[in-house]
């Protein structure tokens, strides 16, 4: 039973551990084992944790039994972990050892979650390919020569390859949704304002979303029933009540039964690959054969989505970034000639042409005489995708959609388009301008690669994600395939 | 200065609040300690933390806002305002831009030239103070000190009505006396809690447009706020009558020349890129609130002022001194009440003893009333025996002195110790009296001969003789008596 630890749900680990057929320890080492024996041809990881995982472990076995406790999960290097190196796939950080926790890393630390690493990034979540990270690419497991999406592609790697069974991610613009996609399992990115986001780098304040990947949906549920909830570290965090999420999910699929799915048609129409289409429509032909109702429904501002998010993400990222100096912590040129000089090579230096690129952008937008052109007008725009959604909403559960026009592109492919690539984010921007969650879930393979299947659900209605995301898994096993070399 | 030129100034003070922590991390914000032992990792601008308002910073700029009869906002927002220093540790300071917590309040200021006048307030706003850099003992180097990173401040700005030197250091204390009666900043100037930048421009009597202005910064006294503006005004008034032009530039005051030289000009001025602060919700202030706080406004001095004139019946500059800063206002009333209640003549004699011996007593140890040696309860004690003629006012000034010499606690026991009891028994003094009268002869010939002007000579002997203690009322009636009969 013990080779095959990667493949099943938290729930049985748990139960594993509780029935002491394996030990947290063992539970660990399996996964450590499958870190030494991959990783090298993934790069999912910047930093390892084996020592660290191994005594989390040990320490474990005396702890309360909860859903977490023993399980190992690897952290998105954009949360700050007490002690243990810091990078955001960035040289800027390349030596940052954070005296504190994120508050949602402290949360499934104190779960009992043992950490096995960091995962790889792109620079400071910057990227869909997980090209633009200071530690090199990350490759899909699938297909090796392809992106795994990013930002979180690591994370989404790693879960993809069963390097841990569970990872942290955090999606501006679609950054957990799209790599889960692309690699091929779930990805949640929860309500703006249910996680907190203390400790966790900022890249644009007012969309970063912390959130998480597992193969199951109900790995998933265990996992935000443990990162959500009020900080009040966090003002934007929301004072709401967390629900046992894996708690309420349906023991069968009988709930999709007279569920309203709406098709917004901007995600259904030119520049969707028919293969993608194709596997995204037969996930929607099994809801409706579940009696989901199906509902064709208009999204008008979609169009404006990439545009506003171009110009919101930059300004934010570029002040954010500000703090990034060389004077405190992080990269410092060497032997600076003044104060100008230590800014401006310790910052060339320490970031990544697209970081770079960002910044430029946001300065530019929010410079006098260009913000009310930019970004004061992104801001309108963004309300008016919002009440988009909050008209939907009424007369839908739930928004299904393609989570990518199409599955994982070669690496280096968009590289030097970042258009292109920024347009790789269609479907999943328009959520995080809205602050809506959303789920990813495998829904099929085109030509070997897998697809996803996008849920959009209202504010704070993550039960209902989760619900719907677990019952279209009990109807289909594509969440349970894997990459030939990784079984 | 000559009277062709007219002259227009507009403050800006930086108002430090005197809360227990930061305006967004639980940091100490007391003064003096080692430097960064007060800066957690949301003050040092460390990857991910975040801010989280102070809720009595709040509550104190409102208060603020209500004591100036300014407009407190329902909705204000805080913005990110950017520029690179190495003693600003996020890149960013946290201020408020479009959406000031208070707007368009007003201070009624008086000098001696201008008379009563109403200055308009345009606004005040909530802001982080940066860190400092320190510049000298590091070997060319510089050190930074983010103690004071995340300190909250009140940047309050005037409208540019202020008309000359002097009314602006008048707006200057009244507007540091306010903040003080509110309890909301500690008002040491010294330490920096309260800083004022002055922008200044002159223009021809008569001229509708302001001319090019320039801003002094960081005068940290109301001297060199003065000194200051009234060295600007001449500089601009002989720049321009020179055929020259004034740039529009920051300047610093040096007190050592009573100059102010050019610091940077507007070319060189930021673009800061103000955004609102997507860390941060906007402040939403209920009307209840301010309702509560409303009712829970101190007595401002203004109001002060008028009761001590009109239920007191203090001489306008007895009050308007004893108003001048809530401690000052709040010993007073303390030293009445310990005296058992006030009188209109214990109140002016309570005026005349804080005003006088008290403040040359402070003055000379360089103490704040606050920490005055002289307890109100001790005054009090004190000014009841003058009152009950038990001293002379000699003797009381001697009493004084030895209770802020902490001679002992109490007037009555240095009064006993030193024997300084007046001598109200006739027949005691009536005994000095013939004394002197029988060993001054010459004095007494002369007096009665009509040089009654030696009275004062041969008073002054009884006293001598009686060491001060006999009253020199009755050893004047009494010796008046004894020559002229």
């Amino acid at each position: 039973m013990t080779d095959a630890l990667h493949r099943v749900s938290v729930s049985t680990l748990r139960a594993g551990l509780t029935a002491g057929d394996f030990s947290p320890a063992e539970l660990t080492a399996h996964f450590l084992d499958r870190i030494e024996r991959f990783d090298s041809g993934l790069n999912t990881l910047v930093t390892r944790c084996d020592e660290g995982a191994r005594r989390q472990a040990d320490a474990v076995a005396s702890q309360k039994a909860e859903a977490l406790s023993g399980i190992p999960l690897i952290q998105k290097d954009i949360f700050c972990t007490e002690g243990v190196r810091t990078t955001c796939g960035s040289r800027m950080l390349d030596q940052f050892i954070p005296p504190y926790q994120a508050t949602s890393a402290a949360r499934l630390a104190e779960a009992g979650s043992v950490l096995l690493g960091k995962a790889n990034m792109d620079e400071f979540a910057m990227g869909s390919s997980n090209e633009t990270s200071y530690y090199g690419p990350v490759r899909n497991p699938w297909d090796t020569d392809r992106v795994p999406g990013g930002s979180s592609g690591g994370s989404a790697a790693a879960v993809a390859a069963g390097l841990a069974p569970l990872a942290t991610g955090t999606d501006t613009g679609g950054s957990i949704r799209q790599p889960a996609a692309l690699c091929g399992i779930t990805g949640l990115k929860p309500t703006y304002g249910r996680v907190s986001r203390y400790g966790m780098i900022a890249f644009a304040s007012s969309l970063d979303q912390a959130g998480c990947f597992a193969r199951r949906a109900e790995d998933c549920a265990h996992m935000l029933g443990r990162m959500a909830g009020f900080d009040p570290r966090d003002s934007t965090s929301v004072d709401a009540p967390v629900p046992d999420y894996h708690g309420g999910l349906p023991a069968d699929p009988g709930m999709l039964k007279g569920l309203k799915v709406g098709l917004p048609k901007e995600y259904f129409a030119d520049g969707l690959v028919p293969g993608t289409r194709g596997c995204v429509q037969a996930a929607i032909d099994e809801l409706a054969g579940q009696g989901a109702e199906i509902v064709e429904v208009t999204l008008p501002n979609t169009g404006l989505a990439v545009p506003t998010y171009y110009v919101l993400a930059p300004a934010e990222a570029s002040s954010n970034l500000a703090r990034f100096d060389g004077v405190r912590y992080g990269h410092r040129c060497e032997q600076p000639r003044d104060l100008e000089d230590l800014y401006l090579r310790s910052r060339a230096e320490g970031f990544g042409r697209e970081v770079q690129r960002r910044i430029m952008i946001g300065a530019y937008v929010l410079s006098a005489g260009y913000y009310d052109a930019y970004y004061l007008k992104a801001q309108k725009t963004r309300r008016l995708i919002a009440d988009d959604f909050a008209r939907v909403f009424e007369q839908v559960n739930i928004i299904a959609s393609p989570t990518t026009q199409s599955t994982a592109f070669r690496l280096g492919e968009k590289l030097d388009d970042p258009v292109t690539m920024y347009l790789n984010d269609i479907y999943t921007i328009p959520a995080n301008l809205a602050g809506l969650p959303g789920i990813s879930v495998p829904a099929g393979f085109d030509q070997g690669l897998p697809v996803g299947l996008q849920l959009l659900a209202p504010w704070f209605a993550e039960q209902q994600l989760l619900n719907v995301a677990h019952a279209y898994q009990l109807l289909t096993d594509w969440h349970l395939q894997w990459p030939e070399a990784y079984a | 200065m000559s009277t062709a030129w007219e002259t227009v100034i507009g403050l800006e003070v930086h108002i430090q609040l005197n809360t227990q922590s930061k305006i967004f991390s639980g940091s100490s914000t007391a003064y003096g300690a080692a430097a960064n032992s007060q800066a957690s990792a949301v003050d040092l601008g460390m990857p991910g933390v975040l801010p989280v308002i102070n809720a009595e910073v709040i509550r104190k700029a409102a208060l603020f806002g209500l004591a100036i009869d300014a407009a407190v906002a329902p909705q204000s927002i805080f913005a990110r305002k950017h520029y690179f220093y190495p003693d600003l540790p996020k890149g960013y300071q946290i201020s408020q831009y479009e959406l000031p917590i208070v707007s368009g309040g007003h201070l009624d200021v008086e000098t001696a030239a201008l008379g009563k006048r109403r200055i308009g307030i345009t606004r005040a706003h909530l802001e982080e103070d940066a860190g400092k850099s320190l510049h000298e003992d590091y070997a060319g180097q510089t050190g930074i000190d983010l103690n004071r990173a995340g300190t909250p401040l009140i940047e309050c700005v005037s409208e540019p009505e202020i008309a000359s030197a002097a009314e602006a250091a008048a707006y200057a204390r009244k507007l540091h006396a306010l903040v003080c009666y509110l309890g909301i900043c500690d008002g040491n100037m010294q330490e920096g809690s309260f800083r004022v930048d002055a922008n200044v421009s002159v223009r021809r009597r008569g001229e509708t447009t302001f001319g090019t202005r320039t801003e002094t910064k960081n005068l940290n006294s109301f001297r060199f706020l003065e000194k200051a503006i009234e060295y600007e005004i001449e500089r601009q008034i002989d720049v321009i009558e020179g055929g020259g032009q004034i740039v529009q530039e920051t300047r610093l005051y040096d007190p050592d020349t009573g100059e102010t030289r050019a610091m940077r000009s507007k070319e060189e001025a930021h673009d800061y890129r103000y955004f609102p602060d997507p860390d941060l919700l906007p402040v939403v202030i209920e009307p209840a609130f301010l309702d509560e706080l409303k009712s829970g406004l101190p007595e401002l001095p203004d109001a002060r002022r008028a009761r001590f004139e009109q239920t007191l019946a203090l001489d306008a500059d007895s009050a308007a001194l004893l108003t001048s800063t809530r401690a000052t206002a709040d010993y007073f009333e303390a030293v009445l009440a310990s005296a058992g209640g006030a009188t209109p003549e214990r109140a002016r004699l309570a005026a005349n003893w804080i005003n006088g011996e008290l403040a040359a007593a402070l003055n000379r140890d360089d103490l704040a009333i606050q920490a005055s040696r002289v307890a109100p309860a001790q005054l009090a004690g004190l000014l009841l025996r003058i009152e009950d003629n038990t001293v002379s006012g000699n003797a009381a000034k001697s009493v004084f002195e030895g209770l802020w010499q902490g001679e002992a606690d109490a007037a009555d026991a240095i009064i006993e110790a030193r024997g300084l009891k007046q001598i109200t028994d006739s027949s005691a003094i009536e005994q000095f009296v013939d004394e002197v009268i029988e060993s001054n002869p010459e004095q007494v010939e002369q007096y009665r001969s009509g040089k009654t002007k030696v009275l004062g000579f041969l008073v002054g002997q009884v006293m001598k003789a009686s060491k001060g203690k006999a009253k020199p009322q009755d050893v004047s009636r009494l010796m008046q008596e004894k020559l002229d009969t």
